[in-house]
């Protein structure tokens, strides 16, 4: 479990974060939603952190992540997996280098143990025939699942995915989706998912967190987002005539 | 105001980078390959460069002196102009440009396209595991690149105060021999190890502090070899009172 304690974080004179509090729960996926600029994206890198906060705390499974020093910092790092709106991928290496960085860096496996385990986690992914390209040889789907494959490699608590469907059609969308869900569950991980894409919301989400000009304007499990009563977020999910079309006419239970 | 913020910035990342190494055979490995790219690539420009500026150097000498000065300055000014000015400062600035602006764009790259906040997220310290290498390359290879030049420029210069008949090979020899002093040599290896360190930590400092996107990386390459450049000379004055005065 993450939870996060009264977080604040500001840029100069402008103010990002207000006083945020937030729990991610374990084996499921948690999206933090909200429009561009709304702070869900500072929020994530204070929780990881790639930015540090001005107070409050940030805790994975009870230990004081913004107290620890730098040494502290490392070993929870170590259980974190990231997949970036880029990927991120070291452009230098091959697909199965990339997998592989981690365990070479952090683990005391022979070459072929990490081998078998890069192996495997691009299997996962679906991407086995994949190792020895590069990662420009790849489409955007193909590298937000190598993202994901080196991101599991180390067997990760935490995934945190920052925008994992941008700049992917629909259904590469929903195979990315599907594959994050899966394997929260499979390896029991605290997933957080940043994204301000309301198919993938839809998808994939477990519990949801909306964030508006700096504070958590609403939280609840996704079941129950369509029906929450709050101006800003029906503003945001029902932006798209697609939503507004679900909106007025919604689909029968089978 | 904005000097001191890159003074203690620059020294905070500094401290970052001389971190012991996360995995010694990791850090190896990027050694080498920092060494191929800093070393052995730059090994065309700086054999030329030096050829060209120690036949120039040669001529230009033959041409100054007349009458009463002695034939064999010719080659004592050729070694002199190598080794005290030519080789120590000048290739390390050409370096400045190709290998500085060549480490800023790289890690300015990987800094707009996230790799280094990837590199974090996983728990390497990514200013040691970058950095350190292409710090400790540079240390390594540009004063053997300084004493190639050298010798390419003193030979260079011997070449055409023969072949075009403006000093004897003796004559040359002669006035290469008169009057050296090791110290010299030493001197210039000083300064070139200070002049690699520089280059490579501010371009380093550059790229890895870049923020935005492509343009900002363009931006990151100049301001670091210009940065770079200026920084050279200075600790060239410095240096040189220090040693010489």
């Amino acid at each position: 479990m993450i939870e996060i304690h009264r977080l604040s974080k500001s840029f100069g004179d402008q103010r990002v974060l207000h006083d945020i509090s937030a729990t991610f729960h374990p084996g499921k996926v948690n999206f933090i939603i909200g429009r561009s600029g709304s702070g869900k994206s500072v929020m994530t890198k204070c929780t990881v952190g790639l930015l540090e906060p001005d107070h409050g705390h940030v805790s994975y499974d009870g230990r004081d992540f913004t107290a620890m020093d730098r040494v502290g910092r490392k070993a929870v790092r170590q259980e974190i997996g990231m997949l970036f709106q880029g990927s991120a991928l070291f452009d230098s290496m091959t697909v199965e280098e990339n997998v592989m960085f981690p365990l070479r860096m952090f683990a005391d496996h022979s070459e072929a143990e990490m081998r078998d385990r890069a192996a495997f986690c691009l299997e996962r992914v679906e991407l086995p025939h994949a190792a020895a390209k590069y990662p420009s040889e790849l489409s955007g789907g193909m590298q937000k699942r190598v993202g994901i494959a080196r991101a599991i490699a180390m067997n990760p608590k935490y995934l945190f995915c920052d925008e994992p469907n941008s700049g992917l059609d629909p259904q590469t969308s929903i195979v990315i989706d599907n594959l994050i869900g899966d394997l929260t569950a499979e390896f029991n991980m605290t997933t957080v998912v940043v994204s301000h894409d309301m198919n993938s919301v839809m998808e994939a989400s477990d519990f949801i967190h909306f964030v508006h000009q700096g504070h958590i304007a609403w939280h609840g499990p996704s079941d129950d987002l369509l029906h929450a009563e709050h101006p800003e977020l029906e503003a945001f999910i029902f932006a798209s005539k697609l939503m507004k079309k679900v909106r007025s006419n919604p689909p029968a239970n089978p | 105001m904005g000097l001191f913020f890159h003074i203690g910035r620059y020294a905070s990342f500094l401290r970052s980078v001389l971190r012991r190494p996360e995995k010694a055979s990791v850090f190896r490995r990027l050694l080498a390959e920092e060494m191929a790219a800093i070393g052995l690539q730059s090994l065309g420009i700086v054999a030329l460069l030096s050829v060209f500026m120690g036949a120039v150097i040669c001529i230009q000498t033959a041409h100054q002196i007349g009458g009463w000065i002695p034939v064999y300055t010719i080659g004592f000014t050729v070694r002199q102009t190598m080794i005290l000015e030519f080789s120590p400062t000048l290739i390390p600035v050409i370096l400045a440009g190709k290998v500085g602006s060549n480490i800023a764009s790289q890690l300015g790259t990987m800094r707009v396209t996230e790799q280094i906040d990837a590199l974090e997220i996983m728990g390497v310290n990514s200013a040691g595991h970058l950095v350190l290498p292409k710090m400790l390359a540079a240390l390594i290879c540009i004063p053997f690149l300084v004493i190639l030049s050298m010798g390419l420029g003193i030979g260079a210069g011997a070449w055409v105060a023969v072949s075009a008949g403006l000093s004897s090979m003796a004559d040359f020899e002669y006035g290469m021999r008169i009057d050296f002093n090791a110290f010299d040599v030493t001197y210039a290896l000083l300064k070139t190890c200070v002049f690699a360190l520089i280059i490579s930590s501010v371009s380093a400092y550059h790229g890895y502090h870049t923020s935005g996107g492509a343009l900002e990386v363009g931006r990151s390459s100049t301001k670091a070899v210009v940065y770079a450049v200026v920084i050279v000379m200075i600790a060239n004055l410095l240096l040189t009172q220090m040693l010489l005065g």
